[in-house]
């Protein structure tokens, strides 16, 4: 077991080094001068090679490279463009929001999509099953931002219940667990909840029924066990593979977000990047980008760790 | 008698039931026959994709032209079907020109990822060693990004533009395709007709194009139609961004995105644009399992 998880971890880290050059990268795919936003117009020439070289863009690329990586390490993540401010004070509080939201969408999605899949996947070919699999299918498909104005709409605009943006009262961008703040949350939970439960209610119904057809189960049910029992075989046995997907969706829910971040403006991580890639302020993206994805290498990397634990079968294979 | 004789010599595939007398593809034809869901979706796709490419011919009105006095009219308003955008343009013309715009930019970077991301996972599956470790080393990196983060990321930092989302959605989709094409030339690479057509001394070539390729394409083919329906909402969701086209275009993205601002005044009209992104999603998703289980592919 404890090999098992060295050996993960090892193969996470080429992972996480490739991350961090395709982040480094985006700096430079990005079409022109990264510098030419912070350049005055009159700038002459020494000027200007001064600023490169004060952002060390005058070094070759693999050393530029190290020494960013150097610095992302040590904790800084340069300065950003448009405020000068240190990035990565830019990027805890909107992590922090993210987060916020990412884990209030799984406490509505995950339960909601589990037993929706459960049930289809023991009915499979009733009329539940078909109605499960129609909402399911629906919310894999539906544009979430969209479904976010459509919600807006109806709880915002037309009943008046739930404000339409924001992170609590007056523009605030802490959270507080208080009702006015729970307010604010929940269209925004819901919405960045859909996708997540459509696709956890299928892969639950696929897995739950593909467990129902394995001979085990069949012998249980002729040696007289209780269906409740049954099913918590069944469950036993279809636990990993939930996990999984349960893990990757949570990770997807980090980027998903940025769509209805700004549908709610709420002050999270794809607020920031949004504002970052209308205002060219590369760095705040990069940094925003680097630390969203090493947490998704983290999360993957957690998931196979414990779906070893639930199914033992799987560090063997 | 020798009709039949004739059609089972037709390359027939492993995961095809045995059906005398009628290839994988009539097989394929009957079950989708039977399969109404499906089909619905198929025609109503069809109807977008023909809208679109006519939009000339059927659109009600012109798409661009703007009148003050006629802003964000509700749904019904003679003269508009579905009322008027917050520049007074006629929304059903909006929509039609829109979907041009909209299902080329979802539609297209699954193509290009299917031919790019299938010739890399062939290549890696087949040749196996250090071509293997090399693309799929490159794709875990990729692979490593929620998908929705990587495709702004890159349209972010190229800048908006259809070109950037394109490339974007593209360099997203690879991953996924790529190690679909490399698990299926891994198996089919191991069976035992390969190594029969190698023993006969088979041009490699000759072997990926005759006896790999024709098992491969079945499930990738089926991967890729089953990440359009994603293709487009994210697509779309770059447009509501405003990283693709820019006014006045029409795109459904883009129209969400600007009608947006309208939503207290006339929340109607402001969620219009993203039914037809719902609707056009929703019947490439259907579509696609139906073909799924039309073609009897195992995943």
């Amino acid at each position: 077991m404890i090999l098992y998880v060295i050996r993960r971890l090892l193969l996470a880290i080429p992972i996480a080094i490739g991350v961090t050059i395709v982040c480094f990268s985006l700096i430079h795919l990005a079409p022109g001068d990264p510098l030419s936003t912070v350049l005055p117009d009159n700038a002459t020439p020494e000027v200007v090679e001064e600023i490169r070289a004060a952002y060390g863009f005058d070094k070759p690329l693999p050393v530029q490279y190290l020494v960013w990586l150097g610095n992302v390490v040590s904790g800084d993540f340069g300065l950003s463009i448009q405020s000068r401010r240190p990035v990565l004070g830019d990027i805890v509080p909107a992590v922090q929001n993210t987060m916020i939201l990412a884990f209030a969408a799984v406490l509505i999605g995950f339960p909601f999509g589990t037993i929706l899949g459960a049930i289809a996947g023991y009915s499979q070919g009733s009329l539940t099953d078909k109605v499960v699999t129609a909402i399911s299918i629906t919310g894999v498909s539906v544009p979430h931002y969209w479904l976010g104005m459509v919600l807006v709409v109806i709880f915002a605009v037309n009943m008046g219940a739930l404000p339409a943006m924001g992170m609590g009262p007056g523009g605030q961008s802490d959270f507080a667990l208080n009702w006015a703040h729970l307010r604010h949350l929940l269209l925004p939970a819901i919405t960045l909840s859909v996708i997540p439960a459509g696709i956890i209610a299928r892969s639950v119904r696929a897995t739950i029924a593909d467990v129902r057809k394995k001979d085990f189960v069949s012998t249980l049910r002729a040696k007289g066990l209780s269906p409740a029992w049954v099913f918590l075989h069944v469950a036993k046995n279809a636990a990993p593979v939930v996990l999984a997907v349960c893990g990757l969706q949570f990770a997807q829910l980090l980027g998903g977000s940025i769509l209805v971040e700004t549908v709610f403006s709420w002050p999270g991580t794809g607020f920031l990047m949004n504002s970052a890639i209308f205002t060219r302020d590369l760095p705040v993206l990069q940094g925003t980008i680097l630390v969203l994805s090493l947490f998704f290498v983290v999360i993957n990397l957690l998931v196979d760790v414990l779906q070893t634990v639930f199914d033992p079968r799987i560090r063997r294979g | 008698m020798t009709d039949a004789t004739v059609t089972t010599i037709a390359p027939a595939r492993p995961a095809a039931p045995v059906t005398p007398a009628q290839g994988y593809w009539g097989g394929v034809a009957k079950r989708l026959r039977r399969d109404p869901l499906t089909l619905i979706c198929l025609g109503v796709i069809l109807a977008i994709v023909l809208a679109a490419v006519f939009a000339p011919l059927i659109s009600p009105a012109d798409p661009y032209k703007t009148s003050m006095m006629a802003r964000l009219k509700p749904v019904g308003t003679p003269g508009h079907f579905l009322g008027t955008d917050e520049l007074g343009r006629d929304m059903l013309a909006r929509l039609i020109y829109g979907g041009r715009i909209s299902l080329f930019t979802g539609v297209t970077p699954v193509v290009l990822a299917t031919l790019i991301g299938g010739v890399l996972g062939l290549a890696a599956g087949f040749f196996g060693g250090l071509v293997n470790t090399t693309i799929m080393r490159t794709m875990d990196v990729f692979y490593a990004f929620p998908s929705v983060l990587l495709a702004v990321a890159i349209s972010g930092a190229l800048g908006a533009g259809l070109l950037n989302v394109l490339i974007a959605l593209t360099v997203v989709f690879i991953p996924p395709i790529c190690r679909i094409a490399e698990s299926v030339t891994t198996q089919a690479r191991a069976e035992d007709y390969v190594e029969a057509a190698r023993a006969t001394g088979a041009a490699t070539w000759r072997i990926i194009t005759v006896h790999v390729l024709p098992n491969v394409m079945g499930p990738v083919f089926i991967y890729a139609s089953s990440l359009i329906s994603v293709s487009i909402v994210i697509a779309s969701g770059l447009s509501f961004l405003g990283l693709g086209v820019s006014p006045p275009q029409a795109d459904w993205g883009l129209m969400l995105n600007t009608l947006r601002q309208s939503i207290y005044i006339a929340p109607g009209q402001a969620v219009i644009p993203g039914i037809m992104i719902f609707i056009t999603s929703m019947c490439f998703n259907l579509m696609s399992d139906g073909l799924r289980g039309a073609m009897d592919v195992k995943e």
